[in-house]
């Protein structure tokens, strides 16, 4: 496994940890924690405190029957959740949101492709496949916008960001992430607010291509 | 073997399940070689790993009887309503029987555990989505596990506990909100820290370990 240099903030690992965070960012998270020992550690250690915490909980009497109905099931058949294996770069909580299926790869302008993988009220998710040598349009957002590289590396004001580095990028940051050369970069980006991408289309169409 | 009944009381504790018979691990202190005795591990791991290797149903009752109540006020208070509550705590208590194989001491405590199956479910009850998880680690349980590590992280998980007990009550409160599902992201971000930082590089070791099995295997 590669070295991973930039990791999961401890706010956002807590985020994620105790359910706090929105749909695309916990994928997100769930992705890089998929690659990485480090953030994986960190999350347990947050599951630690949770459990501490549940621990010290005040006892809410529950139904007299609860346990017997519960112990009567146990060797009920049941439907387990299909579990996705990772798959080439993308891993299983990508997988799952690609429902088993190859990325559905639309282009985007300049060579740059994107797959969303969910778009609503709470932001986005999507993969980004950038050529080598090729600019992301230099955009900014309004929110908090992580990026997850799966495959090759992008380089930006901020550094650069191989294969399981997260970036993580605010409102104040204006930054042009630029894919290195070699193996095009493949990502997995989330934001909580829609891009606003300068000068590759207009405004007025961004609702259309929901970038 | 006890037999299981549906006597509400809790079934007696049986501190050592670790005996030497076919079909059941042997849990031996690898830290100390020269005196390779039995080790003692707590009560919820014992329980727990009684449920993962042996199907125990009186030591799962046990749990049950610990866990239930607190997981109905951990669904209570993460806003479940009604009959969600008690779903949820029957939900999370038969996923802890049903991916008991899931459950590995050397890196989460059976609180830790739990709080993690309990958080995902709420989510999925409350907010009726899918909360993405990390891919599972597997491996192949060739190895004796390693007991001073089981023992350390339990260690780790009663400082932690200690610590968070010590707390200011207003601190406290506000980590307890937290950890329960009460407050936004926005509002996460002013946590103060917990000291999380020794409990982490000990699991740390564990997964490295982990890794380095799995390299082994593939
Ligand atoms: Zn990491």
């Amino acid at each position: 496994m590669a070295d991973i240099n930039h990791h999961i903030p401890e706010s956002l690992l807590q985020a994620y940890a105790t359910g706090s965070l929105v749909h695309p960012f916990a994928l997100v998270v769930a992705a890089h924690i998929s690659l990485c020992t480090e953030c994986r550690a960190g999350l347990e250690a947050h599951n630690a405190a949770g459990g501490a915490i549940l621990e010290s909980l005040p006892d809410e009497p529950v139904s007299d029957d609860l346990k017997v109905r519960i112990l009567d099931q146990l060797d009920a058949p049941f439907k387990q959740k299909p579990v996705y294996e990772r798959s080439g770069v993308y891993p299983g909580p990508v997988m799952e949101a690609l429902k088993g299926a190859a990325p559905r790869w639309r282009r985007v302008g300049m060579g740059v492709r994107q797959s969303i993988l969910s778009a609503g009220q709470d932001g986005s998710v999507r993969l980004l496949f950038i050529p080598p040598g090729q600019a992301v349009p230099d955009h900014s957002h309004n929110g908090l916008e992580l990026t997850l590289v799966l495959q090759g590396s992008f380089s930006d004001e901020t550094g650069r960001y191989g294969v399981g580095d997260l970036e993580v990028a605010n409102q104040d940051l204006e930054h042009t992430p630029i894919a290195d050369a070699g193996a095009p970069c493949i990502c997995l980006a989330a934001t909580d607010a829609p891009l606003r991408f300068k000068g590759l289309v207009p405004r007025i169409l961004q609702p259309v291509f929901r970038i | 073997m006890l037999t299981l009944t549906h006597d509400p009381s809790p079934p007696a504790y049986r501190p050592q399940i670790l005996e030497d018979k076919a079909g059941i691990r042997l849990y031996k202190d690898k830290a100390n070689v020269s005196n390779q005795s039995t080790v003692q591990f707590s009560e919820q791991t014992t329980l727990m790993l009684a449920v993962r290797d042996n199907r125990d149903r009186a030591a799962f009752a046990a749990l049950f009887d610990f866990f239930a109540p607190r997981l109905k006020g951990f669904a209570i208070r993460s806003g479940a309503k009604g009959g969600q509550v008690e779903d949820i705590v029957q939900d999370v208590m038969l996923t802890v029987w049903r991916k008991a194989d899931q459950f590995d001491p050397q890196r989460a405590q059976v609180s830790a555990w739990i709080y993690q199956i309990a958080r995902n479910r709420q989510i999925d009850v409350m907010r009726k989505e899918n909360k993405p998880v990390p891919e599972e680690l597997h491996y192949e349980v060739e190895d004796e596990p390693d007991a001073g590590q089981i023992l350390a992280v339990e260690q780790e998980a009663e400082h932690l506990k200690k610590a968070i007990s010590r707390l200011k009550p207003e601190q406290r409160a506000m980590i307890e909100q937290a950890y329960l599902g009460e407050l936004s992201h926005q509002d996460i971000r002013e946590l103060t820290g917990l000291p999380l930082g020794t409990i982490k590089s000990r699991i740390r070791l564990g997964l490295e370990k982990l890794r380095h099995e799995l390299r082994g295997i593939r």
